[in-house]
């Protein structure tokens, strides 16, 4: 909740809006302690030096005065968003929700994935910047950005090897999901949902692969692409789709570049919306080792 | 699993998860530990490899070999496996497709109410053989080279030797004591066939070898090179 919103001048301040001191949301909540916290700080020091409230003393700059706004104006933009918006009491239930007992490393891969198509969304943005999906140029603007620019090939490189490391994370995380069990009720559409991303983001692999034009990208697409042409019933259809045509021309370059950095991404950051989505909803697994201990216990003080 | 054994899932799991810490800061902090392994990872890797780029696109075919990235190796290893170039469309697509469709449906086939991977041996063991294979046809795609070198003796077919040995024929073919296993063999093609043939399957191949039609069209005397040098290893 740290968006940068702008702060609302004093007198649009909604003062006394402070509904249910606490109970209503998350954003009033923590904002009343933070701000009491914050009151008394400079209160008591203030105090010592200058032997008296400090607030309505000086109409000059007041140490206390911008430390109290400095607080207050996060807070304020904080419930501003919140009056408009109703999303605290969300944002309080993503942060606060409970995760079982005996959480590991293990599920850390699957936010270690997201952050590595971030990753490659963030150095893909700036790629795009200097890329010109022409047959001609391609290769071209792809020297350029290695040779020319400031960064470039750094940049270049973390998408090249962001990639490896996005594919062998989405693999391991599958491989921990499987392991633990976690693909079983209630929890089965997320692993559908999985395994399509697992294959949007091979197709990523594979359509990235041809952007620059270079001889083992170039032949490697056409043998891919010769592949997906002799499956049954959809294969010559699809390995039209992908070249825009029956042959390999300028238009299948441009294509694969479409695919690569609008279609997909957008396909993948959807699903991954929904993914998330349901394991919120749902919750992580416990580790499968681990077994409720104090259930017959609670059960019993239930009853 | 049945209602029952869903009941006793959710109850058992709203427990655990009542026994647990909250998502923020406990589990933020350790995935956001983890980012930051991811980048130092990712730039670790850049650092010390670099962003290679080869010679720019021909499709006249000179010296390249149609590899793919490592992490598809393991799909095109498999025509490795499966030789007959009858079956080629087993490798290519069947497999992969068949593989596909059981792990998209493994929660709807796999529905027993056990998790812990020591009690499910048929599960464990398949995911291990599956990581196995794949992990042993991604080690044999990284050490089949891509050799650009023909080491027959051509009598009077030099030009035809070199213009093979560039063409990337080895990146899939064997001849001799060179290329690779993916198609087949090629040390005695002009045994099997006749010029017209290999001219024409150069032209015209079967998935997924690419087509020299290119080649053919703008350097003919290159192309006819290399049907004479292959019709002529017998
Ligand atoms: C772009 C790719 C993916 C992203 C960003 C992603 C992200 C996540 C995240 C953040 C979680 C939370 C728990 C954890 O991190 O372990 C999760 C859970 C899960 N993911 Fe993924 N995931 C991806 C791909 C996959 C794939 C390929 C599969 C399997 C085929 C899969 C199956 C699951 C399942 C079953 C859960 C629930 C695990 C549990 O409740 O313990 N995900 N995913």
């Amino acid at each position: 909740m740290k968006l940068p919103t702008p702060p609302i001048p004093k007198a649009l301040k909604p003062k006394p809006a402070r509904p249910g001191s606490g109970s209503s949301s998350n954003g009033h909540a923590n904002g009343g302690g933070n701000g009491r916290i914050h009151d008394l700080r400079p209160g008591t020091s203030d105090g010592a030096g200058n032997g008296g409230p400090p607030s309505k003393k000086s109409p000059g700059i007041d140490r206390a005065k911008l430390k109290e706004q400095a607080v207050e104006v996060p807070i304020g933009a904080a419930a501003w968003l919140d009056e408009r918006s109703g999303v605290s009491p969300l944002v309080r239930g993503m942060l606060y929700r409970k995760v079982p007992r005996g959480t590991n490393w293990f599920y850390t891969l699957g936010s270690a994935t997201m952050f590595a198509f971030v990753s490659q969304a963030v150095t893909g943005v700036f790629l795009a910047m200097y890329y010109n999906p022409a047959p001609t140029e391609a290769y071209e603007s792809i020297t350029r950005i290695s040779n020319e620019l400031f960064l470039g090939e750094f940049v270049r490189g973390m998408h090249k090897w962001g990639a490896t490391v996005m594919i062998i994370l989405i693999f391991l995380h599958m491989a921990r999901t499987f392991f633990f069990g976690a693909y079983k009720y209630p929890r089965e559409l997320n692993w559908v949902i999985g395994v399509v991303l697992l294959v949007l983001t091979l197709a990523m692999g594979l359509t990235g692969y041809l952007l620059p034009f270079d001889q083992r990208g170039f032949w490697a697409t056409v043998v891919a692409v010769n592949i997906n042409a002799s499956g049954p019933v959809m294969g010559p259809y699809l390995a039209d789709f992908l070249r825009g045509g029956s042959e390999f021309t300028a238009t299948t370059l441009s294509r694969f570049y479409a695919i690569h950095m609008l279609l997909i991404p957008g396909l993948i950051a959807a699903l991954i919306g929904a993914h998330l989505y349901l394991v919120a909803k749902l919750g992580t697994t416990a580790p499968p080792w681990l077994k409720a201990e104090k259930a017959k216990a609670l059960t019993k003080e239930e009853v | 699993m049945n209602n029952r054994e869903k009941e006793d899932y959710l109850k058992d799991y709203s427990i655990l998860k009542g026994e647990g810490k909250s998502f923020f800061p406990y589990a933020v902090a350790k995935d956001g530990g983890m980012a930051v392994i991811t980048m130092l990872v990712i730039i670790a890797m850049t650092l010390a490899l670099g962003a290679e780029l080869g010679p720019k696109a021909d499709a006249t075919t000179t010296s390249f070999s149609p590899r793919p990235e490592w992490y598809f190796f393991f799909l095109f290893e498999l025509l490795r496996v499966v030789k007959p170039p009858e079956l080629t469309f087993v490798a290519t697509i069947g497999i992969p497709t068949i593989c596909l469709v059981l792990l998209l449906m493994l929660p709807f086939f796999d529905r027993g109410p056990e998790r812990n991977p020591l009690k499910r041996p048929i599960a464990t063991l398949a995911g291990i053989t599956t990581i196995a294979a794949m992990a042993y046809l991604t080690i044999l795609g990284a050490r089949a080279g891509s050799p650009t070198e023909i080491e027959l003796a051509a009598v009077g077919q030099e030009d035809g030797k070199r213009a093979t040995a560039s063409s990337g024929c080895l990146g899939c073919h064997r001849i001799g004591e060179n290329g690779n296993e993916i198609g087949p063999e090629l040390t005695e093609v002009g045994a099997r066939l006749p010029r017209q043939a290999i001219a024409r399957t150069l032209v015209n191949p079967t998935a997924p070898m690419p087509s020299y039609a290119q080649l053919q069209k703008q350097d003919p005397e290159k192309f006819q090179d290399m049907v004479d040098f292959l019709a002529s290893l017998k």
